[in-house]
């Protein structure tokens, strides 16, 4: 598997470190609620296709990705800047 | 036999090598396989289950039978397939899986049990009692079913893996594979062609075919000059290539220094990862042979094989051969060996129309239904309209048609597809991004029809990567038709042979659907049909056909099994290379290491860091003395020791200050420049992540430092937190923690040592605990931190790590003038116990802030990372385990890390569990053991005794709870 990085371009994907789904960038506000908190850091959609995904390129350039990959071909559709992602 | 004239191998060059002990010659350019036939070796291994004696089947890598073992000593490696090893003067090949030898086998017993050893023995017969499958029949089974056996001795040889990129893999260097390189490699394009083969050529090295009005292997060699001068094009021989995968990547096997006896210097094989823009698959196909009875007797070949021993090899496997095919390609075999003056028997085609072939007798609409002969072939039964005659022969060339090389695009979940006219499976089209299956391994088997395609799919590739090709002429070669008509087994009696390698019959197929076996995936494992090294690549079709035929449903909608990579087998070696021994994990070494090895400090592991345990002194004969003196001398003196390993993160930009309050529980925003302060960082899930200091060096300057273990994982988290969650924020972050050098000077006399070593002494009144600041040593600019884990007055002094050696070297020195000296992790350890300071022992992922005692430092007055679920019920309260110090009051004296605690009066087991140990020290400043734990509402709980058993060690002692900071819990010491 390799990923773009938008910084350093096509790589390896042993140079980047997964985190979890890109869900991880909405964190709620801390008086959302319980429910919110819980949707937020426990429950996770498992699709089969397209998913957003976020991976580190911690051997690189340090950047945070949003990766969207299909979990199904395991084709990376695109892959951009976390911090330009939650714009 | 030798056949004179004929071959592609070097005559002037004998080369000599041992079988079995026996000393043969062979020439430069033979396989083992290829020199045993031409000394007449037929009988070369014993199969898998029944010990039947089997000779060699194929001419390459699919070889099932052929299996032995090369070399010696740590040297030794199993299951070698003849076919593709090379011999060199020295070889040294043994048989497998026979006892005492291959021409008298005791197991061969097996074979006369056949009844009893069908599909799905395993399952029926060994069953009961259920006690003996491991100890009984398992091990039995091992030792004869088998292959050949490892050494058991550390691996000798040296193994490589390695990196490559290209425009275009050409995978496959027969006439698809070497035309497409030419048309790309002209073009300009990066190429890489690679064969398993030593030799590039494929098939046109095993022919007589003309290419270009030469001889196939003549054009072949002119090619590979012409490719060998391109500097865009790399050939890459004896090179498999293993696997497709995602992203154009490839896995690929180089067998570097198989083919030589001195290693010294080269890796035995290297594996590859290739990475792609696009691909040309132009891996051939491999021949079927025919299931009739007897059909595994040694001299039973693939009519191909025959021909490449013949063209390529100059031997002939026999010296009466008949063949036996369903398909033209047969009748080439028959042609090519009479050309040879080699005489052919007969030519049997089971079909009605078959051609004729001059100086031989056809026998059309005939069928092979038996062999005989005790060690290999002497005679085969024919079966035909007048009845069963049979022939003498010493060599059966059988061609049941010919498979397409699909495997590789299977590989990412393509499935092949059934192409009726060709009784085979062709790739599925896109079946790999970027790749493209060519010529016989896309169903096209005629020399001009694989030249056409490997041009037209290096002109595709050539779009594709935007590079401009011109055209190129083809060259003129044979464009026979291929004709077949399906024969996948002869009818008849007795065992007739579908998997050579696991010894699968006709029989155990047909079983298998009898008990309603009929997915192909339950029938392979209920037979193990293809399951083997060759992974079925002679026999899945023929098996699945079988299959289909007995379920009543045609082939396709039988459908296949997955083939998965590698394509040919990979050792593990090849795979792991260069993570043997120190290549496992990367080793970091301290500034100070050097020094402490020389003060004989045995060294050891925190994380990948190499740290000192302890610095024995003269007289010390245990680890423990030279503790308990190094924690003395820190209460008592100065003690000194490299804490450089702790993550050190340099935080600049505006909005630090904010970043910090956001990540730490406690705030950083309120830090006076020239102060530092113990944070607590938190999940997002609200349990502890980490803990350290931070200073401020100015308004817009922090430096955190992490603990060794989790300095990673912070830096993700902070740069997760900045850039996907407040990337609003001005700041930035690196880490600093190999930059710098960073020692602890510890003890009531730190101050003084300090003083002298300073360029300037400190200053009265300027350096209160939790001070820091810029100092010189030397003329050497450093920072000085008035931090504390021993609880001590203690500092730590840091360095750009350049002078990290000559610092420590320093240090010690001074402390030793002044009764100190250096300390290790040990004493580290039990001086932090005994002040009752955490460490990932205890914020070991599983803990809260509530549960360490900390929860007042969780701010009330700002949101940060895990504030919000710390807060959820059940994370707080008199049910948690809370941090609690241990003291033996019993007669037992003895603490264990990992013991659980239970009450006094009730029995230790799961449900009375009340919490656990996590550190233990002896405390020679306090005399007695410490420990430091968990405990159900433990804090309310000073003072009771409860009862710690270990049940793996035996240990059962009586402990006083008391509050985790056993020394000094005024902390007077530490702002002294
Ligand atoms: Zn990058």
């Amino acid at each position: 598997m390799r990923i773009t990085c938008p910084i350093c371009g096509e790589r390896d994907r042993r140079e980047f470190y997964y985190k979890s789904a890109a869900v991880a960038l909405e964190r709620p506000d801390p008086e959302a609620g319980d429910g919110v908190w819980n949707d937020y850091l426990h429950l996770r959609e498992n699709p089969a296709g397209v998913t957003r995904e976020l991976w580190y390129h911690e051997t690189g350039c340090s950047a945070w990705l949003v990766v969207t990959r299909n979990t199904v071909s395991h084709e990376i559709l695109d892959a951009v800047l976390a911090s330009e992602a939650r714009a | 036999m030798r056949v004179e004239g004929k071959g592609l191998i070097n005559r002037g060059h004998p080369v000599s090598f041992t079988f079995d002990g026996m000393r043969y010659e062979g020439y430069e350019g033979d396989t083992l396989a290829s020199a045993l036939l031409a000394n007449d070796v037929r009988l070369v291994a014993r199969s898998f289950k029944y010990h039947r004696p089997r000779g060699i089947l194929t001419a390459g890598s699919e070889e099932p039978n052929a299996l032995v073992t090369v070399g010696r000593g740590a040297r030794q490696e199993p299951n070698v397939r003849a076919t593709v090893q090379e011999i060199y003067h020295g070889l040294e090949a043994r048989s497998q899986n026979r006892w005492p030898n291959l021409t008298w086998d005791a197991l061969q017993v097996n074979d006369l049990a056949a009844p009893f050893f069908g599909a799905g023995f395993y399952y029926k017969t060994f069953m009961w009692p259920k006690a003996f499958w491991e100890k009984v029949y398992e091990p039995a089974i091992r030792r004869a079913a088998g292959l050949g056996a490892l050494s058991g001795e550390n691996n000798a040889d040296s193994y490589e893996k390695a990196y490559a990129f290209c425009d275009l893999l050409v995978i496959g260097a027969g006439p698809t594979g070497l035309m497409a390189a030419l048309v790309a490699g002209r073009a300009g394009a990066d190429v890489i062609l690679a064969d398993e083969d030593a030799s590039l050529g494929g098939r046109l090295l095993a022919e007589t075919h003309e290419v270009d009005g030469m001889p196939g292997a003549e054009w072949v060699r002119e090619v590979l000059e012409e490719l060998g001068e391109m500097p865009n094009v790399r050939l890459m021989p004896r090179t498999t290539v293993t696997g497709a995968h995602d992203g154009g990547t490839f896995g690929a096997l180089e067998r570097v220094a198989h083919h030589t006896i001195g290693r010294a210097g080269t890796p035995l094989e290297c594996f590859w990862r290739i990475v792609a823009k696009r691909s040309i698959l132009a891996a051939g196909a491999l021949e079927r042979p025919v299931a009739f009875r007897n059909n595994d007797r040694p001299g039973i070949m693939t009519a191909g094989a025959v021909r490449a021993y013949l063209n390529r090899w100059g031997v002939s496997p026999g010296k009466m051969v008949t063949v036996f095919t369903n398909n033209d390609s047969g009748h080439r075999t028959a042609r090519d060996l009479l050309d040879a003056g080699v005489h052919v028997a007969a030519l049997i085609d089971s079909r009605h129309d078959a051609p004729d072939c001059a100086g031989v007798r056809v026998l059309k609409g005939a069928q092979v239904c038996d062999s005989g002969g005790r060690l290999g072939l002497e005679s085969i039964t024919i079966r035909s309209v007048s009845g069963e005659d049979k022939l003498q022969t010493d060599c059966l060339a059988m061609s049941g048609g010919w498979n397409p090389t699909v495997h590789m695009t299977c590989h990412m979940g393509g499935r092949p597809v059934w192409n009726q006219d060709l009784e085979a499976f062709v790739p599925a089209e896109g079946a790999i991004p970027g790749m493209r299956a060519a010529g016989a391994c896309n169903g096209v088997f005629s020399t001009a029809g694989c030249l056409r395609a490997g041009a037209e799919a290096a002109a595709e590739a050539l779009d594709a990567l935007g590079v401009a090709g011109g055209a190129v002429e083809l060259p003129a070669a044979e464009d026979d038709p291929y004709r077949i008509a399906p024969l996948w087994a002869v009818p008849g009696k007795g065992r007739a042979w579908l998997d050579f390698q696991n010894d699968v019959t006709v029989k155990d197929v047909k079983q298998a659907a009898v008990e309603n076996f009929r997915s192909v995936e339950h029938m392979k494992r209920y037979t193990t049909q293809g399951m083997a090294t060759d992974q079925g690549k002679n026999s899945n079709v023929a098996a699945l056909a079988i299959l289909a035929d007995v379920t009543g449903r045609a082939i396709p909608e039988t459908g296949t099994t997955t083939f998965r990579p590698p394509y040919v087998p990979v050792s593990i070696a090849a795979m792991g290379a260069g993570s043997q021994g120190k290549g496992f994990a990367p080793q970091r070494f301290t500034t100070s290491h050097k020094a402490s090895v020389e003060r004989g400090a045995p060294m050891i592991e925190a994380g990948l860091w190499y740290r000192p345990s302890y610095f024995p002194v003269s007289g010390e004969t245990t680890w423990r003395q030279s503790c308990d003196r190094e924690v003395n001398m820190v209460r008592e003196s100065v003690g000194v020791c490299d804490v450089s390993t702790l993550g050190k993160i340099d935080i600049q930009g505006k909005d630090a200050a904010e970043f910090l309050d956001f990540v730490y529980t406690n705030t950083f925003s309120t830090l006076k420049v020239g102060r530092c302060r113990y944070g607590l960082m938190l999940r997002e899930d609200g349990f502890v992540m980490d803990d350290g200091t931070t200073a401020r060096l100015s308004e817009t300057h922090y430096v955190m430092t992490t603990t060794t273990a989790a300095a990673g994982e912070v830096m993700r988290h902070l740069e997760f937190v900045h850039q996907g969650l407040r990337p609003d924020l001005d700041v930035n972050f690196i880490s600093v923690t190999e930059q710098w050098a960073q020692f602890a000077v510890a003890g009531p006399k730190s101050r003084e040592l300090l003083d002298e070593l300073l360029d300037e002494p400190l200053s009265e009144g300027d350096w209160p605990f939790m001070a820091c600041g810029a100092v010189e040593v030397a003329g050497v600019k450093g920072r000085l931190f008035r931090i504390s884990f021993s609880g001590e007055h203690a500092y730590e002094l840091a360095v750009p790590a350049r002078y990290g050696d000559s610092l420590f070297r320093l240090l010690m020195a001074r402390a030793e003038e002044k009764g100190g000296g250096p300390y290790g992790m040990e004493a580290l350890n039990v001086l932090r116990i005994e002040k009752g300071f955490i460490t990932h022992a205890e914020i070991h992922g599983r803990t809260t802030a509530f549960d360490v005692g900390l929860e007042k430092m969780v701010s009330g007055k700002k949101d940060c990372i895990g504030k919000t679920m710390s807060e959820r019920p059940g994370l707080f309260g008199d049910d948690r385990e809370q941090l609690v110090g241990l003291k033996p009051v019993g007669p037992v004296k003895q603490l264990a890390a990992g013991a659980h605690l239970f009450n006094e009066k009730e029995e230790a087991v799961r449900v009375n569990d009340q919490g656990y140990v996590t550190s233990v020290a002896f405390s020679p400043t306090l005399g007695h053991m410490l420990g430091m734990g968990f405990l159900k509402n433990g804090r309310a709980r000073h003072g009771e005794t409860i009862r710690m058993v270990d049940h793996l060690r035996g240990l059962e002692t009586y402990c006083e709870v008391i509050d985790p900071v056993a020394f000094d819990p005024e902390g007077g010491r530490v702002r002294g």
